[in-house]
């Protein structure tokens, strides 16, 4: 099969450029990142993180034919060829397809992405009604691929400014739990032309997402409590 | 890291555009009729048309909603592209006056 991969090894002092690959393997049954490991195994010097392989770490999210997806649950036998891999977007890239997250993870921490409640801790521990939980689904599987993310213009636009989907995801799935006491204080660390409103609504998100979620939605169910606090 | 935390503001705007958007979406195609289905019309009969109290108060409602409308779009692309803080504030104000002046254009041209 024939791969085009993005190569940048900044320490060689050369510019980044594509390269072409053959590589002799069935597609049949096999991923992406099966692929890309049999090239690092003919050379050492491709450079890309890779964890769990079976979707779930999303370590291994990169650009691949123009769609951020994660390479091990991407089917080599769906892919166009030659089939072109490149880092994600939006970020800077420090080798080959490893980017720098750093600025996606600061976005995220600024949502405060843990349970704030300054009640006693009960006996046994803090219950929820199935209804109460059943508010978080579709909104606690992220698993911070930034897949979404760096496929967000406003993102590649106002890294420093917007918080991102992936961010406002999380930030939604503290604000929906009934557990989290500090929904006012969340919703006044959003409430921001660039934090959350730099989000247009158009859904590259959705369609990025490994795990199906879907960021808009939630970003919708906060503007509509910045809303409903509001009016 | 220094804590980061929202402006607090953001929702009206953000509210505006929407519910003019909704204005918009409803009046310009009821005006778009109304004006084609009179066609075609000579000069007497094309002032006719605006002869109706209705139809002067919905444009000028539609303008207003036009107006806002584009307060909000022109706001973000500048908050977007223009960093520099008095040329963004410049084009704001050229934007406002501009806005400002069709409306008053409008109001003027209905009911001279």
């Amino acid at each position: 099969m024939k791969f085009r991969l993005y190569r940048y090894h900044p320490e060689s002092g050369e510019k980044p450029h594509m390269q072409d690959v053959d590589l002799d393997i069935d597609p049949a049954g096999k991923m992406l990142l099966d692929a890309l490991l049999a090239i690092k195994a003919q050379d050492e010097t491709l450079s890309l993180r890779r964890s769990c392989r079976e979707g779930v770490c999303g370590s291994d999210a990169m650009n691949v034919n123009g769609k951020n997806r994660l390479a091990c649950i991407t089917p080599l036998s769906e892919l166009k060829e030659p089939i072109e891999v490149r880092p994600l977007p939006g970020l800077p890239v420090i080798r080959d397809l490893i980017v720098d997250m750093e600025p996606f993870y600061r976005q995220y921490r600024s949502i405060k992405p843990w349970l704030i409640n300054d009640e006693p801790e009960p006996e046994v521990e803090r219950l929820q009604s199935p209804e109460d939980r059943a508010l978080l689904d579709g909104a606690y599987e992220c698993i911070l691929c930034a897949c979404c993310t760096t496929a967000c213009p406003s993102f590649w636009w106002n890294p420093d400014k917007f918080v991102g989907p992936a961010g406002l995801l999380q930030a939604y799935r503290f604000i929906a739990d009934s557990r989290d006491e500090a929904t006012a204080a969340r919703l006044d660390n959003l409430e921001d032309p660039y934090r959350l409103y730099r989000c247009r609504g158009i859904m590259s998100c959705v369609d990025a997402c490994p795990k199906g979620l879907n960021p808009t939605e939630a970003i919708g169910r906060i503007k509509s409590l910045l809303v409903k606090r509001r009016v | 890291m220094k804590s980061s935390t929202g402006a607090h503001t953001g929702t009206g705007t953000w509210l505006v555009q929407r519910a003019t958007a909704v204005a918009l979406a409803v009046a310009l195609p009821g005006l778009t009729i109304h004006f084609l289905t009179a066609l075609p019309v000579d000069f007497a009969g094309w002032q006719t048309l605006f002869v109706p109290l209705w139809v002067r108060v919905l444009l000028l409602l539609t303008m207003t909603a036009l107006a806002l409308h584009a307060w909000v779009g022109m706001r973000d692309i500048f908050m977007d592209y223009i960093q520099p803080v008095g040329l963004r504030l410049a084009l704001y104000l050229a934007v406002i006056v501009t806005l400002a002046g069709c409306e008053i254009v409008m109001l003027m041209a209905l009911w001279k």
